[in-house]
């Protein structure tokens, strides 16, 4: 079970829901991966055109909302973005991503870390998305983050687990739950992540984007399940001579 | 009196409340979340907070993100 703030969930693959074709479709898709928490954004409403319900699909779904603050380029924004989440949502849990510069959505180290501090002394469930930095990693569980939510590679990339080597020692130093996010764009990602030893992973786009999402969701919980029994079933090591798995007992050296 | 909706000016009744605003814009209570003068206002607040003229309101809801 993966916990975070002593909430169980089942399923250890979070799903975001932007960038599907229909409400529809992310309900399919969310329900074929088994996901059980799910990010959700903020914008301003449009008094004109305000005819997408996002929260009814997800309703029927049963699963826990994470909303992000997604578009703070600061602190102060941030914390501003949680309080208007909690309010709309009714829910302390927060995704906390702050990333200034629009071309790779990198999240800010200093900005996240300070606004991490604010938001745990007002009561939120902090989850930050943050680079893969074990150093950050530590600062922000100590502040009192419920996760740390550690980068594959940029956001909507696809690139899978770039930040590896350190993800490694983020999972090895961590008291609380990893979550890789962003960048996993294959099962083939999630399921290596998995294999690390990492609690959950986060994935959006790669479900959402694919032709059959319903499929690609189905797959991802195959291979975040897969995985996680391979990372607890423990894998062999990694060494640079082959080791014969048959006898080489030189049996036909007589012939 | 005059109330800056997302940065339109529209007209309302004095004494309007955050609910009762919402109620005349057919809004959701849940989604949505309302800030008066970049302050954000309690859900539990709503029924009591009553809007002045020339209020900056700024309306926001939930949508899909990742």
């Amino acid at each position: 079970m993966l916990t975070i703030a002593n909430t169980q969930f089942s399923s250890r693959l979070i799903t975001g829901t932007g960038k599907f074709a229909s409400g529809q479709s992310m309900q399919a898709a969310l329900s074929a991966s088994g996901t059980e928490l799910v990010t959700l954004a903020l914008k301003r409403l449009d008094l004109v055109q305000n005819k997408d319900d996002i929260l009814a699909p997800l309703q029927e779904l049963g699963v826990r909302l994470l909303p992000n603050t997604s578009g703070a380029k600061t602190a102060e924004e941030a914390v501003f973005a949680a309080r208007l989440a909690r309010e709309a949502l009714g829910t302390n849990w927060l995704k906390l991503e702050i990333h200034p510069d629009q071309r790779y959505l990198l999240p800010d180290p200093i900005e996240t870390l300070k606004a991490a501090e604010q938001l745990v002394k007002e009561g939120f469930i902090v989850l930050p998305y943050c680079g893969a930095d074990p150093v950050l990693c530590m600062r922000l569980q100590e502040v009192g983050c419920a996760a740390v939510m550690p980068l594959g590679a940029p956001i909507g990339s696809n690139r899978g687990l770039l930040s590896k080597d350190f993800l490694d020692i983020i999972v090895e130093q961590s008291q609380v739950s990893v979550i890789v996010d962003a960048g996993i764009g294959a099962p083939s990602h999630a399921a290596q992540a998995m294999e690390m030893g990492v609690d959950a992973v986060l994935v959006n786009t790669a479900i959402a984007v694919s032709p059959n999402p319903v499929a690609m969701g189905r797959a991802f919980k195959q291979a975040v399940s897969a995985g996680r029994t391979a990372f607890e079933a423990g894998l062999g090591s990694v060494q640079k001579n082959a080791e014969a798995s048959s006898p080489l007992t030189g049996f036909l050296e007589h012939l | 009196m005059q109330l800056i909706i997302n940065d339109t000016p529209q007209q309302f009744a004095q004494g309007l409340t955050v609910s009762e605003l919402l109620e005349a814009l057919k809004q959701p209570a849940l989604g949505v979340a309302v800030a008066v003068n970049a302050q954000v206002v309690s859900k539990s607040q709503w029924s009591q907070t009553r809007l002045q003229d020339a209020d900056r309101i700024t309306l926001f809801k939930v949508v899909a993100g990742g």
